[in-house]
């Protein structure tokens, strides 16, 4: 059962901030989706046969981008670097 | 006809020099990255965003000498059935009025149907290029995992998505793909292949084997499977043969899907902080709130709700229960259509169990809209190539054919689905 706090928590964990609009609708249709998702209990155990392989290159130094590309969508920078809120 | 909002971006980018794609228009879903336009993956989040660089695809189509005519409209970063999810608006489907192009490469599709570009890209999560060829009556193939690159595609669910090509007819469909497959050092996942496709559209199935799996036919509408039976009717007259198969393990695909999609679009979309790119954020505060607001304000609500579902389905105490579990149910299908494939070349369903929706008609129901993607989901998890072929009309609108393939066997689909034309 997800009830109005399991879904502000999981917005809080996935840093999402939510009206309290948003978490009622959610609350109500996270119920019918992940009691949907649980059928997911009668699939029998199966072993992954995927042919994976590790793919290796060299690690040789390439032309990447400039500092100035990298940084042009930032809404924020100082002295070249990117430019964030305060960690804590 | 009026005009079916198809593109977020017109653009007349001319190709590098003379090549197979000369003299030919095509459309880009906004998701895909072009140097120096923006590319907004249909998200307020990227409204503003350039990127600095041309995702494989692009350049490919530049040296192909492609004129690429504009960033179509999709759902917000491709999560929807419909292209009404959109932060630029919902698009018209040019071949049902009133109803939805299909999603979430509404836009490629829509642009094709009109006229208004000769090929698209699109790219296919969980049928996203399928679903909207189907809804729009042309043609989508979505290619085997690892035979086009994703270099510069902004990532929804990596593990499931390819880009493929739409277009209104099988044969410029597969010449597009022959530009855009092959590997790339920039994509790990891109394997080695010097395969031709465009040939292969030469409507030759005497003695092909179509397997008809029960599953994916029940489910459909009326008119929708009449539809689909007439078409596998057409490959009979020019010499196929259909067998039934059976996919028991497709019951839980749409389950499957959403948790690992939902899951890696948690991790994926963490990256939109704010900080790098995306809007201001006016918030005073810690890093945490600063993240938190901009997202609330970025994201539109399917997105919010993916990721929400997402970062439920890998939390501590859930993820044995959904994540683990939803990777049995993938690798259940993968066996299933390894089985299949001892007795079809080919496997044959209707691509949508129903004809286009009505605009706004499965906005209020995330779970009903879920489920619509019955069909094509399963390909996507086995990283199987599909294509969806138009197949006759309802009264709703057009009916897509899809036929799925073996890994890497692209050319039989093609060579199918360009008999049933």
């Amino acid at each position: 059962m997800v009830d109005h706090d399991a879904v502000t928590h999981v917005a809080s964990l996935a840093r999402v901030d939510l009206d309290e609009d948003e978490i009622e609708q959610f609350t109500a249709q996270f119920d019918d989706i992940l009691s949907y998702f649980e059928t997911l209990d009668s699939v029998p155990e199966t072993e992954d046969d995927a042919e994976l392989e590790n793919v290796f290159r060299p690690d040789e130094v390439s032309e990447g981008l400039s500092q100035e590309e990298a940084l042009r969508n930032a809404p924020e920078t100082e002295d070249g670097y990117f430019k964030g809120p305060t960690v804590s | 006809m009026s005009e079916p909002n198809a593109f977020i971006t017109r653009t007349d980018i001319e190709g590098d020099e003379p090549g197979p794609l000369d003299g030919r228009t095509v459309a880009v879903k906004d998701n895909i990255s072009t140097d120096g336009v923006r590319t907004t993956c249909g998200s307020a989040m990227l409204a503003e965003y350039v990127p600095p660089y041309d995702a494989t695809v692009v350049s490919k189509l530049k040296e192909a000498g492609a004129t690429i005519v504009g960033k179509t409209n999709m759902d917000e970063f491709g999560m929807g059935t419909t292209t009404e999810t959109s932060a630029f608006g919902a698009t018209e489907n040019p071949a049902a009025p009133g109803r939805v192009p299909g999603g979430s490469s509404g836009g490629s599709a829509a642009a094709v149907a009109a006229g208004d570009a000769d090929l698209a890209l699109g790219s296919d999560t969980g049928g996203s290029v399928r679903c909207p060829a189907a809804f729009c009556g042309v043609v989508g193939l979505k290619p085997t995992y690892g035979l086009v690159s994703r270099y510069g595609l902004i990532a929804y669910a990596n593990s499931l998505e390819q880009i493929g090509p739409l277009a209104p007819t099988v044969e410029s469909a597969a010449e597009l793909l022959e530009v855009i497959a092959g590997p790339d050092p920039r994509d790990a996942t891109t394997r080695e292949t010097d395969t031709t496709y465009a040939d292969a559209a030469d409507g030759d199935v005497a003695g092909l084997t179509v397997g008809v799996p029960t599953e994916l036919v029940e489910g459909g509408d009326d008119a929708v499977v009449e539809q689909f039976e007439r078409a596998l009717d057409t490959l009979r007259e020019q010499g196929a043969e259909t067998v039934e198969v059976s996919l028991p393990s497709v019951e839980t695909a749409v389950q499957a899907y959403y948790v690992i999609a939902m899951s890696e679009a948690s991790s994926n979309l963490a990256r939109f902080d704010g900080v790098r790119y995306g809007p201001d954020s006016e918030v005073e505060g810690n890093w945490n709130d600063s993240f938190a607001a901009v997202r609330e304000e970025g994201f539109g609500e399917e997105v919010k709700r993916r990721i929400l579902l997402g970062t439920y389905a890998l939390s501590a105490g859930y993820h044995d229960k959904y994540y683990e579990k939803a990777q049995d149910a993938r690798a259940w299908v993968r066996r299933d259509f390894a089985e299949a494939f001892e007795s079809a070349d080919v496997i044959a369903s209707p691509t949508m169990p129903v004809a286009p929706f009505e605009r706004g008609e499965s906005l209020d129901d995330p779970l009903q809209m879920y489920l619509a993607d019955a069909n094509t989901v399963p390909a996507n998890l086995a990283n199987l190539p599909a294509i969806s072929v138009p197949a006759g009309e309802t009264d709703g609108g057009p009916v897509g054919l899809q036929l799925v393939g073996e890994a890497f066997d692209e050319r039989t689909i093609i060579r199918a689905a360009s008999a049933a034309e």
